[in-house]
């Protein structure tokens, strides 16, 4: 039932995020999406995980509001034709009708995909502590059962960080003295 | 640190006082993650996120002096190195890459030198990750794109002081 609310609570956020003409605005919503995802991280039983998504949350938050947030753009203006907004909606339709003999046979939510005991989940909470020492199970699994795609994830980071500082890296030392002169100038 | 730049004086204070409890939660979340909740990432968002924190308070001047970018660029890398180290060296001391080599006694179990190679890879992500995010953010709040009269886009550091 509570988790009901919060899903719908989310659905709202996104709606409000996609259609306001504020940028701010919509940053807020996403931001209050995310908010109420970690929630459902914590119904669902999943600490690490909501612990993970509240604070990227606010980190990202605050990059969105102070760092691409300026006067320059704040309202984004012009509707979408009624032409695009047609076809678009008949794309999701026809996707929904093609897709719906496949949503029945999804699993419920919330039910374990694999069962526990016979498979790879249950073999992890009942093997995890006496392989691995570790008493979080979720840690066991990222750095001793599956520390492979962990280091993935890092190589990830590493790469987007390098491509960030190449497409956005300093300006060199001389064009940087040529620019504080320009503002003695002025 | 120049009183002119960054927010307000009620602001400053609370981020003084507030600031070392933030890094030390960022730093137990790292150091505990394979006992409880937590783990190497969030605990170096967490860290980054005292480091962004300042900058908000204080301008980019006072946690670059604390953290240049070229610091935090080795630390990122050290991260890296040590984090594919252990993956390696559990090749080498035992028999597959990123092996949890250590010994696990039961004894050990629940306590904070245990689990073997985990909290040693969760420190270096740890360390990876709170430089990277802090790096990131450096680069995107201190530097913009403004559009010249002509057409064509121009990088350049954002004014620094008060918005508006």
């Amino acid at each position: 039932m509570e988790f009901n609310v919060l899903l719908v609570f989310m659905i709202i956020g996104a709606l409000i995020a996609a259609e306001t003409r504020d940028l701010l605005s919509a940053v807020i919503s996403v931001g209050a999406v995310g908010f109420i995802v970690s929630l459902a991280f914590l119904f669902l039983k999943a600490p690490d995980i909501a612990i993970t998504q509240v604070v990227v949350e606010v980190l990202t938050l605050v990059v969105l509001v102070r760092a691409t947030l300026r006067n320059d753009i704040t309202t984004v203006k012009g509707m979408r034709g009624k032409i695009g907004l047609s076809f678009s909606l008949a794309v999701i339709v026809l996707i929904t009708l093609a897709a719906y003999p496949f949503f029945r046979e999804l699993p419920h939510f919330g039910v374990p995909l694999l069962s526990q005991g016979k498979s790879i989940s249950g073999f992890f909470l009942k093997e995890g502590l006496r392989r691995t020492g570790a008493a979080n199970v979720t840690t066991s699994i990222l750095l001793d059962f599956r520390m492979y795609d962990t280091i993935g994830e890092a190589t990830i980071l590493f790469a987007s960080l390098l491509g960030a500082l190449a497409i956005l890296r300093r300006p060199s030392h001389k064009k940087r003295g040529a620019r504080d002169k320009e503002e003695r100038i002025k | 640190m120049s009183e002119k730049e960054g927010l307000s004086v009620i602001v400053k204070v609370v981020t003084r006082w507030i600031v070392g409890f933030v890094l030390l939660f960022g730093l137990y979340i790292v150091i505990f993650g394979h006992l409880t909740p937590g783990g190497g990432f969030p605990g170096g968002v967490i860290i980054a996120g005292t480091f962004v924190l300042l900058t908000l308070a204080f301008g980019k001047d006072t946690p670059l002096r604390k953290l240049n970018s070229t610091l935090a660029s080795e630390l990122d890398s050290t991260g890296a190195i040590i984090f594919l180290g252990i993956a390696l060296l559990g090749l080498y001391f035992g028999s597959f890459f990123a092996e949890n080599f250590l010994t696990k006694l039961p004894s050990s179990y629940f306590k904070l030198f245990s689990a073997g190679v985990i909290p040693w890879a969760n420190l270096a992500i740890g360390l990876k990750v709170g430089a990277s995010i802090f790096m990131v953010f450096i680069i995107l709040s201190v530097t913009r794109v403004v559009g010249l009269p002509n057409g064509e886009k121009k990088m350049t550091r954002k004014p620094t002081g008060r918005r508006k």
